[in-house]
């Protein structure tokens, strides 16, 4: 029986066992490849999407888990040509290397500020921890969320500014 | 239709090597590679030295994919020197460039600091410049993407290319305009008469002609001074599609038709199989393969795949194994003939040894180990393979795309004309992916699936089925002078390797000694390779020399160095460190740096420890680096930033644990690596040589920081930590309190 998924605002009817995982069904049933296997295990967050706007790791949710709720991956984050602050903000920092981490550290980054429009530096250590890069590029990845947080919010996250 | 231009550039052959030819600064050194015996018939000195020779040949405007067939079919042998190295760079009649390395793009950013040294010389802007790397049937030969020789070596190359391809098109103007070509001038892809104001596009110009020059000896390029596009920060040329999820990576490639492959694993190294029962995974739609002591499945899904896997039933004989608990014993009491290939020579020695340990005022001599450790690039192996009759066209994640396009054909016997191997921009590899293990599996598989197949290891089959960075022993023995000197010096390491062996401290009496051993696991290169133990052994040790005769650890190296450019790291690191502050309690600080791949580093760490619980927490870290004329800023602090987060891994907590031929930590959650709260404040300084040759920084940055660590911790806690990960629980270790 097919199961109904909202991605990215659009509707997918997708035939599979609903316990396979979210992660396996974007990337092999529906070719949705920005999301990233990385661990299986939800240890490094390569695989984060938004399940109504809350980061969670697709690798470890079931398909059947999320039907009818939105789902959001990184293909959905920009608006047209329009990046997202954070989207911006990452390139504006040249917070990567590979970059294979970067799809699951921005829509995480996306959530916390969703959660948080400013955090505090250590609230953003905090949040991410979740998320493996290891090329090293921590300390960009930080200023390009301090960038994005100041970019959407500018008045809160002046208030933010601390550790 | 396009016509051809091919512009040939012969230069005299140079009876010695220019100082553009780094070779003559550093011996050539290979990578290991793990259970590839072949890999390592290749000379890559002789590769060199046809570069230097200055024989290019810059085929521009013929149809690309006529122009590259040649590469199909490029073997590298020492008898058979690649005369045919051409189309490195073709301009199209819209005026896109594009650029042809082997040398592919795993988040070194070569693609961009590559791009930067093209628009430099060539007069064109980096968004007209297309990379395409890695791709065995487009571009020219390589060896592979290691050993930090993308600057050195390739971007010369493409500085030459471009900059013959410049001279060429200015010499056609000329020609048409019937001027002096020393009259135009070569700017933002055309070629300008500034008397006459007359322009033309490099596109116009090439259009329908065909041509061979001849240049000057001279070499052409532009001085670093003088650059404006190389030297500049750019930001990572094709960054857009990597924080939109459109890049796609070796893992997220796909075909028509495609299946994913799954293998069966043995339950433990060297294991064979004694009987094989896939009556259950055959009956389940999917394609079994039995071949030898490979099994495999391919399926509609990976799910699917790996379903039908579980359903085989087999038997393994094993044989017992060592355990990382008898890892150094083993290592100690296992030598072997042999050598190592990938670093400084495997035996040194000057003046008197034993004479001058004897007559020493002090003597120390230390023992350092460090433990296998694993790679853990965030993308895994993948590969997916296509078949078209006996032509095979394999997708996959490498930096050795012509290795495992040598690998394919070797396993299933058919010329290496017949197999294309591509590599799309990969999710890291930190000399981890230079063998080809998916790359064969997915072709097996598609093999007997007669469709195309993607196999993609899991994070546990990484851990298990890759390769690791040799264990080691170091066993040092300094002896020094009372005012300071050091007058001997005894290295010994026993299996981890002989890269950065040698020490740069002037000392006139010297034994270094590589030791080959028998070793327990697949192991192979990684970034830095030994380097990181020889520096981790060497600069902790005289740490421990400097101690001893109460000298501030500083002072004791430059008292010991002549080393300009590593002079002038320690010292402005140092510097930007503030060495010499007073410290607080808990609090310490340490040094360590060296030479390596060409490249200079200093690192310098604050470390504070606990005085109940003996936790140790990293404070900050400052390294100084230096490489030569800077090519791209950002891109060099990224690395260098890098290099020491990634390093806090090794230094602090990473260790692989076996046991009886298994992996005991083979997951993420067992196996710690860097995370967001681990990192210290980090601070680099960049020292830009403009009047020294741009070398390359992936992995030097990286050998500083575990002895400035251990030294720091020393100087905290006056703990001496000899061996590798410092600090596994976080707390100094046989003190924690109970």
């Amino acid at each position: 029986m097919a199961t109904t998924l909202s991605i990215n605002g659009r509707n997918y009817s997708v035939d599979a066992d609903p316990q396979t995982s979210l992660l396996t069904v974007l990337r092999e049933y529906l070719d949705l490849t920005g999301s990233k296997y990385g661990c299986g295990e939800g240890q490094c967050g390569a695989c984060t999407v938004l399940i109504d706007g809350k980061a969670q790791r697709s690798c470890i949710t079931r398909m059947g888990s999320v039907a009818h709720k939105q789902i959001t991956t990184i293909e959905g984050l920009a608006a047209g040509d329009q990046l997202h602050p954070v989207q911006t903000a990452f390139l504006d920092a040249g917070a990567m290397q590979c970059g294979y981490c970067s799809s699951g550290m921005i829509m995480s980054a996306v959530a916390l500020l969703k959660r948080n429009p400013a955090p505090k530096e250590s609230e953003i250590i905090d949040f991410m921890d979740g998320n493996v890069c290891r090329c090293g590029t921590y300390p960009r990845i930080v200023t390009a969320i301090q960038t994005a947080a100041k970019a959407i919010s500018p008045s809160s996250a002046a208030k933010g500014a601390g550790r | 239709m396009s016509k051809n231009l091919s512009a040939t550039l012969n230069r005299p052959t140079p009876n010695r090597p220019t100082p553009n030819q780094l070779t003559t600064l550093e011996p050539e050194r290979y990578e290991l590679t793990a259970a590839a015996p072949y890999h390592f018939d290749l000379d890559r000195r002789e590769f060199f030295k046809f570069l230097g020779a200055g024989v290019l040949v810059v085929s521009v405007l013929k149809p690309a994919a006529l122009a590259q067939e040649s590469g199909g079919s490029r073997r590298w042998r020492g008898d058979s020197l690649p005369k045919e190295i051409d189309a490195w760079l073709h301009i199209a009649e819209n005026g896109r460039v594009t650029v042809y390395t082997g040398k592919v793009e795993i988040g070194q950013n070569i693609r961009t600091s590559l791009t930067q040294a093209v628009a430099e010389e060539l007069h064109v802007p980096t968004e007209k410049i297309e990379l395409v790397m890695g791709d065995t049937k487009l571009t020219p030969f390589d060896m592979g993407t290691f050993g930090s020789r993308t600057t050195p070596t390739m971007n010369l190359q493409l500085r030459r290319v471009a900059a013959a391809a410049r001279d060429t098109l200015v010499t056609l103007a000329a020609k048409e305009w019937n001027t002096d070509a020393q009259n135009l001038v070569a700017e933002n892809g055309k070629i300008i008469d500034p008397k006459t104001s007359r322009v033309v596009e490099y596109a116009a110009l090439t259009k329908g002609q065909q041509l061979t020059e001849t240049l000057p000896a001279e070499d052409p390029l532009i001085a670093a001074t003088n650059w404006k596009i190389a030297g500049q920060a750019a930001s990572k040329i094709n960054g857009r599609d990597f924080v939109t999820g459109k890049h796609k990576y070796p893992s997220d490639q796909t075909q028509p038709g495609m299946l994913y492959g799954k293998v069966l694993r043995p339950p433990s190294f060297g294991a064979t199989l004694t009987s094989l029962d896939t009556k259950r995974a055959e009956q389940m739609g999917v394609t079994v393969v039995h071949d030898g002591d490979f099994v495999g499945v391919a399926g509609k899904t990976s799910d699917v795949a790996a379903a039908a896997v579980a359903t085989i039933h087999a038997d393994w004989k094993s044989e017992p194994q060592i355990s990382n608990k008898e890892l150094f014993d083993y290592l100690k009491q296992n030598p072997t003939e042999g050598h190592d290939p990938t670093g400084d020579g495997d035996r040194y020695e000057s003046g008197q040894i034993d004479a001058a340990l004897a007559a020493a005022d002090h003597k120390l001599q230390a023992t350092y180990t460090l433990p296998y450790i694993a790679h853990v690039p965030l993308e895994p192996r993948a590969a997916l393979a296509q078949w078209d009759g006996d032509n095979l066209t394999v997708w996959t994640g490498t930096q050795r795309p012509f290795g495992v396009r040598g690998q394919l054909a070797e396993a299933f016997r058919i010329p290496e004309d017949q197999v294309r191997v591509l590599m799309p921009d990969m999710g890291s590899g930190y000399g981890g992916k230079h063998t080809g293990e998916t790359a064969i599996e997915a072709a097996r598989l598609a093999r007997a699936a007669k469709r195309p197949v993607k196999v993609v290891w899991t994070r546990e089959e990484e851990f298990t089925w890759a390769y690791f960075r040799p264990a080691g022993v170091m066993e040092v023995t300094g002896g020094i002078r009372g005012d300071g000197m050091i007058t001997a010096w005894e290295f010994h390491n026993y299996n981890s390797g002989s890269a950065g062996i040698r020490t740069y401290y002037d000392i006139p009496n010297q034994r270094i000694v590589f030791h080959p051993t028998k070793y327990p696991l697949r192991q192979g290169s990684y970034r830095a390779l030994a380097a990181t133990a020889n520096h981790f052994a060497r600069e902790s040790h005289m740490n421990e020399l400097a101690y001893a005769v109460k000298m501030d650890p500083l002072e004791f190296r430059l008292k010991n160095l002549k080393e300009e450019r590593l002079r002038a790291v320690f010292e402005a690191a140092a510097k930007k460190f503030d060495w010499g502050k007073a410290k607080s309690p808990g609090q310490g600080f340490g040094l360590g740096g060296g030479y390596e791949k060409l490249g200079y580093i200093a690192t310098y760490a604050e470390v504070n420890v606990d005085a109940k619980s003996r936790e140790v927490k990293i404070v900050r870290v400052v390294s100084a680096f230096e490489c030569g004329a800077i090519v791209n800023p950002d891109g060099l602090r990224n690395q260098v930033e890098g290099a020491n987060i990634q390093g806090l891994g090794g230094a602090l907590f990473e260790a692989v644990q076996f046991e009886d031929g298994k992996i005991l930590n083979d997951h993420l959650s067992a196996y710690r690596v860097p995370r967001f709260s681990d990192v210290p404040v980090v601070e680099t300084v960049l020292l830009d040589r403009k009047d020294l040759p741009s070398v390359g920084a992936g992995e030097c940055p990286m050998v500083g920081l575990a002895p400035a660590i251990a030294n720091a911790i020393f100087d905290a806690s006056g703990v001496r930590l000899r061996s590798l990960p410092l600090i596994p629980d976080g707390n100094i270790p046989g003190t924690r309190e109970t």
